[in-house]
């Protein structure tokens, strides 16, 4: 059995998680060993319709990204969708809370109606087609993502984190933002980035979706032990997680 | 019988979103030439009003993966202004110097991954790990520590965290300083390696000249990436960033779901080139030495040696990073707590030079400290005009070359500007 084809594709986004890939540096010769890259437009000139797993980042909001995803799912065995673009609409999503007709008024003022600048409210990749697996962030970790890949070119199942991010500030011993007075979402967010934010001096934004069954006494115990309110944490939730919380003023 | 040329790429590889080039000549004359934009807009100024003023720089670095610093950095520079903060010098300079990672990062991507594979006449970098190992080698040791770089002052290598209005929600420590410096003394011989490549390489860039305005952040004995006002090759006048509008004049075009924008002229260029024509004077002396051997002097409108003048960068940000290491060490670094910080209603603007050029920011406030108003103009933005009058330029040139070559010039030139173009739609 030869290696894995594996194709790349983007939709709207900003290219921070293919980003990733690079970032990976002398890892990637190890990955290409297990898998043949066929497509991939950002980093390679060579292209191909047959693929066995197919990589996908970024959301859809235009009809026709709509019909080149469900084109890519259907040639593809496995379809994966690479980061919160894709998983869960991500940043794209703050449009929703807006009137379609609004946001493209604003940005392109009179010139608004042409054609070419029509758009849909955002959808993740599983909203449009069937997803296989999900790497979560914004950007993904490079680190699970390299773990994801190999474990389908091995063919074993890929383990996606289920606890609190949390659980890895714990680990790394970083001090938690609440004691700064700040709000922050790791609270109810699925872990396996290590926690990077906190421990950079920023809060979670639960760029990685929130885990399966958040446990809501847990989130509201800190809400308590510091003062704050469920609605200072739906506040920051609208950034990745509930399109609608915050509503967009009209231009 | 007549003659046909037509190059139809769709979906251009090796750059950032997507552009298609169609290009449609009979007999020796051009009917068309075109650089398209399809890329999907995301409508970023529309969706961060109503955000908070602690949080735009959160939003809006997730215009773009491969400069979410500049972005980062551009956003807290007009939401400062905006609300009424002032950062520290010793701040100031440390945002200064975790931007350098970013030029390092963007830069050595750009032209070990992107660019050097046409010069090679293969598809990708892959084949060059084998063929050229030593040259990837220190391309992958610079761009990693461009990288770590990136993350030990940002808190992430994407989408920084530590920048926060105000200063820094993570302080480095002296430590960390020392230990950048001395990776960043040892990764010299590895830029000396890449620039040697380029420059045995460099005849391989079509030689095409078209001069045009060049616009870039100047400031008085700096090599800036940071600070500023906005200079011309146009015009002896200097634009404060607040009036960005007045330069960056944006229209829309049915070829394009980014904007265009035009100043003195029909078109202009951002970028390294333009910088370089613009502020060489300012190099460090390895920098200014690494030119010279390149052979780019400021007098140069080939757009090909857009990638050249980003070796220069490369190391002329490594230099100007030792030296701030240096006066941040001497002084001693004083971590400062931040401050906490009120909501205020007022309007600002910040521009920063991101690795592909000249970047603004816009934001208004109101006394919650929500965004009311937001406009950000993207260096690829300026660019894609300037772009399509290469193109207009170049195809009538290159019509003997068969398809092939005249296609591969095409791609190459846009590869030249290092485009970012999901960016530049935003
Ligand atoms: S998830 Fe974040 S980093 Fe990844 S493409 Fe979307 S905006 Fe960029
Ligand atoms: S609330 Fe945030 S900072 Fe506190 S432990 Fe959880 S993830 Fe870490
Ligand atoms: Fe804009």
């Amino acid at each position: 059995m030869g290696k894995p084809r594996v194709a790349i594709f983007d939709f709207a986004c900003c290219e921070g998680c293919q980003l990733q890939i690079v970032n990976l540096e002398e890892d990637i010769l190890g990955l290409l060993g297990l898998v043949q890259p066929v497509e991939w437009r950002e980093a390679l000139s060579d292209r191909s319709d047959e693929y066995d797993i197919a990589i996908v980042e970024g959301s859809i909001t235009r009809a026709e990204d709509e019909e080149r995803l469900r084109g890519i799912r259907k040639r593809a065995k496995l379809l994966i969708a690479l980061g919160a673009c894709a998983t869960i609409g991500g940043v794209n999503k703050l449009k929703n809370a807006c009137d379609m007709e609004d946001v493209r008024r604003y940005v392109y003022g009179r010139a608004a109606a042409m054609p070419h600048l029509a758009t849909e409210p955002t959808r993740a990749l599983d909203e449009v087609v069937k997803v296989d697996y999900k790497i979560h962030g914004c950007p993904v970790s490079r680190r699970e993502l390299g773990a994801v890949v190999r474990s389908l070119a091995m063919g074993v199942e890929p383990v996606i984190p289920n606890y609190p991010v949390c659980v890895e500030c714990k680990l790394r011993e970083t001090v938690c933002r609440y004691e700064y007075n700040e709000v922050c979402l790791g609270v109810v967010t699925r872990g396996g980035c290590n926690a990077p934010c906190p421990a950079g001096g920023g809060w979670c934004y639960g760029c990685r979706g929130l885990v399966d069954d958040p446990n809501v006494n847990a989130a509201r115990d800190v809400m308590d032990k510091y003062g704050r309110t469920p609605a200072d944490l739906q506040r920051r939730l609208a950034l990745f997680n509930s399109p609608g919380a915050v509503s967009c003023p009209k231009s | 019988m007549s003659k046909i040329l037509n190059v139809d790429v769709h979906h251009i590889t090796r750059v950032e979103g997507h552009g298609n080039i169609r290009l449609r000549a009979v007999d020796g004359i051009v009917e068309k030439i075109e650089w398209q934009v399809p890329e999907a807009p995301r409508f970023f100024e529309a969706m961060v009003r109503g955000r908070s003023f602690e949080e735009v720089q959160t939003v809006m670095c997730r215009i773009c993966g491969i400069c979410s610093f500049a972005h980062s950095l551009a956003a807290l520079k007009a939401v400062e202004k905006a609300v009424g903060i002032e950062v520290s010098d010793q701040t100031d300079r440390l945002r200064i110097l975790a931007y350098g990672g970013e030029q390092l990062e963007s830069h050595v991507l750009h032209v070990a991954y992107l660019v050097a594979p046409d010069l090679a006449g293969v598809n990708s970098v892959i084949p060059l790990v084998s063929s050229h190992p030593d040259v990837v080698a220190a391309a992958i040791r610079a761009h990693r520590l461009g990288n770590e770089w990136m993350e030990m002052l940002g808190g992430r290598r994407t989408h920084p965290v530590s920048f926060r209005p105000g200063g820094f929600g993570r302080w480095p420590s002296e430590g960390e300083l020392r230990d950048l410096k001395a990776r960043l003394e040892a990764v010299v011989p590895d830029l000396q390696k890449i620039a040697d490549t380029v420059a045995a390489l460099a005849h391989k860039l079509p030689r095409f000249e078209r001069e045009t305005e060049y616009v870039a952040l100047s400031q008085p004995g700096v090599y800036t990436f940071y600070h500023g006002l906005i200079a011309s090759t146009d015009s002896p006048e200097r634009t404060p960033v607040e009036h960005f509008e007045r330069v960056a004049n944006e229209y829309v075009v049915g070829q394009s779901t980014a904007k265009w924008t035009r100043w003195h002229r029909e078109t202009y260029a951002v970028g390294a080139l333009s910088r370089f024509k613009l502020n060489s004077a300012f190099l460090h002396p390895l920098a200014a030495r690494t030119a010279r051997a390149l052979g780019l002097d400021p007098s140069c409108c080939n757009p090909y040696m857009n990638s050249v003048a980003q070796v220069v960068e490369a190391v002329e940000v490594v230099e100007a990073g030792l030296e701030q290491i240096d006066i941040l060490l001497t002084r001693g670094l004083r971590p400062e707590p931040l401050r906490k910080l009120h909501p205020k209603s007022g309007e600002g603007a910040g521009a920063v030079e991101a690795p592909r050029g000249i970047l603004f920011h816009r934001y208004a406030f109101d006394a919650a400290g929500l965004c009311t108003e937001a406009n950000v103009t993207i260096p690829t933005g300026q660019n894609h005009a300037n772009i399509q009058k290469d193109f207009e330029a170049l195809a009538p040139q290159i019509l003997g070359r068969g398809e092939a070559e005249a296609r591969l010039m095409l791609e190459m030139l846009v590869r030249a500007y290092d485009p970012c173009i999901s960016c530049s739609t935003h």
